[in-house]
């Protein structure tokens, strides 16, 4: 071994591919997860459009599209549901990032030569193919109560890589808040608040009904310009800068998410 | 750079601390290739520490560590490259079964296809574990775990391995497997660096030893060596009656009572000499003795000595 050169190249694409079919085969291992995750939006979607979708449908103001009634409220609410899919999803990679590190698999990739961004990668691709798959579902529920969506296939398509641009920062924000959880009860908690964000925004009502401290929280928060913009693009309104601010706010929230998992999975204990 | 002469493992002044604590307070060791190397110390003498440091996953105070001729600093890819680490929590993947778990391993040292495959049914078998193979590794028992533990550590062909606490928990079946597993590997031409409490698995399975206690290594050897350093043999005598043991005591001034035994502990070299000495005075006074049996001291009087740490609960031989 002293007469050849050490070859100490890696293949972080080889390797991430490798951990995403690891991750995958996990998922379909643990179907349950997968469930759960796609349940708790289907939940929320049948809860607002036929509990509370008549009244809240009745307050849309005349601004907003079709006021008025279910119908109107479930092409208001969609969005957010929408939203609520991929902020589910990135609950489950928080715990199962936790689970991964509870258990000495991942302290043997530490010791492997390997490419080791791809322990993470692998698990931010698995992540948002698994949202891809709830977001399918969940869509389909929405149209079947009501939901209807007037973009057409460049809308979809727009919608579609928007929709995969803010999975994918969600996921990575998702694996660090599951590297800094210390038990996997810790990872299902940390990610709530993101779940509960879309309610102070303009996902279930205008936020003009709100009083003006929320008001302004509820307008310059992200997810407000991200569910402004899903609205935009299914029902085929214009855009406007709205879509750039959401993408802003995706960059930043991915690079940061990035940057932490990274140092968090570089650090020596 | 490496050489295959140099060392497997060459540790100088080695220290670590969590804070205040000082974990490891100087340490160093050397390893030549192709050895079994054991770190012998109790639950919290340092040794997961030395084997996280070793293998790059913990990083250093002060010191210097080369691995396969590595520095573990500068270096730790090309570390990581030649070893291979099975530590004392199972490090396999639960929800996927044994073969995958296996080709996974394949897959990271980036193995054709075919060669991964092949590299995976080979262990299997060698292991044991073919006819597990399509199960989830979530239902093995602790024995198959360890096992496909250290397959998987073997699929990148590690030059160095470090073993930190193979058979903790371990049956006495599953960790006699475990051993010839161990024999075998070194056979082959590969380096071992095994911790455990266990003195026999030290005994049984190592060049050379090293007692660490507090952060310290307190002594290094092999098994006889060490054993060599600790006057602690002596002949035990078992008597048929309670008459026949205090005649003996009135004899032999130096004996003490083995526990509530009809039995005496006489210490001794264990020399021809020592024992016909110790039969003749027994004769001449007519005592008799049921059973006679020479006792040289085991790795257990040696790290109970050497530590000086009589609490049987944290060092078990077995």
């Amino acid at each position: 071994m002293s007469t050849t050169a050490l070859d100490l190249r890696t293949y972080p694409l080889r390797d991430s591919a490798t951990m995403l079919r690891r991750n995958l085969k996990r998922m379909l291992r643990y179907p349950s997860m997968t469930v759960t995750l796609i349940a708790m939006p289907v939940v929320f979607l049948l809860l607002f459009v036929y509990v509370l979708g008549g009244t809240l449908g009745a307050g849309l103001d005349g601004t907003v599209a079709g006021a008025g009634g279910r119908a109107a409220y479930a092409n208001y609410v969609a969005p957010a549901i929408i939203l609520m899919t991929v902020t589910a999803t990135i609950q489950g990679t928080a715990i199962s990032i936790a689970m991964d590190m509870t258990e000495g698999i991942i302290t043997r990739f530490r010791t492997m030569h390997i490419a080791r961004v791809s322990v993470l990668t692998g698990h931010v691709l698995g992540s948002v193919l698994q949202a891809v798959f709830s977001l399918v579902v969940v869509i389909g529920a929405a149209i079947l109560v009501g939901f209807r969506p007037k973009a057409g296939p460049g809308g979809w398509l727009a919608a579609a890589g928007f929709l995969i641009a803010v999975a994918y920062a969600l996921v990575w924000l998702a694996v660090a808040l599951g590297q800094v959880s210390q038990s996997v009860e810790t990872a299902s908690n940390l990610p709530m608040p993101l779940t509960f964000l879309p309610f102070l925004g303009s996902g279930f009502v205008p936020t003009d009904s709100m009083p003006a401290g929320l008001r302004w929280f509820a307008e310059y928060q992200p997810f407000t310009p991200i569910i402004e913009t899903i609205r935009a693009l299914l029902m085929a309104e214009p855009v406007g800068n709205k879509a750039w601010i959401a993408l802003a706010w995706c960059a930043v929230i991915a690079l940061g998410g990035y940057l932490w998992s990274k140092r968090l999975f570089n650090r020596q204990g | 750079m490496a050489s295959t002469h140099s060392p497997a493992i060459a540790v100088t002044g080695l220290r670590k601390s969590f804070g205040d604590q000082v974990v490891l307070d100087g340490i160093d060791l050397d390893v030549p290739r192709g050895t079994v190397f054991s770190l012998l110390g109790a639950n919290g003498a340092g040794k997961t520490t030395t084997v996280k440091i070793l293998s790059t996953l913990l990083g250093l105070d002060a010191g210097e560590i080369r691995v396969a001729g590595y520095d573990v600093v500068r270096q730790p890819d090309a570390v990581r490259a030649a070893i291979g680490v099975t530590g004392q929590f199972s490090a396999v993947d639960k929800l996927l079964t044994g073969a995958e778990n296996l080709r996974l391993m394949a897959d990271l040292h980036h193995l054709a296809r075919d060669a991964g495959r092949r590299r995976a049914a080979d262990l299997l078998e060698q292991f044991d574990l073919t006819d597990a193979a399509g199960k989830p590794a979530s239902t093995y028992s602790g024995g198959m775990l360890r096992r496909l533990d250290l397959a998987m550590t073997l699929v990148g062909s590690p030059q160095v391995i470090f073993l930190d606490e193979p058979t903790t928990g371990l049956d006495p079946r599953s960790r006699r497997d475990m051993w010839q597993i161990v024999r075998d590997l070194v056979a082959g031409g590969v380096t071992i660096f095994l911790t455990t409490q266990y003195l026999e698995e030290a005994d049984e399975l190592a060049d050379r030893i090293a007692v660490l206690n507090q952060g310290r290594v307190v002594a290094e050897g092999s098994a006889e060596e060490l054993k060599r350093q600790i006057p602690g043999g002596h002949v035990l005598l078992r008597f048929g009656d309670p008459e026949q043991l205090d005649a003996a005591r009135r004899v032999l001034a130096q004996a003490a009572r083995d526990g509530d035994a009809l039995a005496l502990r006489v210490p001794s070299d264990g020399s021809l000499s020592s024992l016909r000495s110790l039969i003749g005075l027994l004769d001449d006074r007519g005592v008799q003795v049921d059973e006679l049996s020479v006792h040289t001291p085991d790795l257990d009087d040696v790290f109970l000595a050497l530590t000086g740490n009589p609490t049987k609960d944290k060092v078990t031989a077995r």
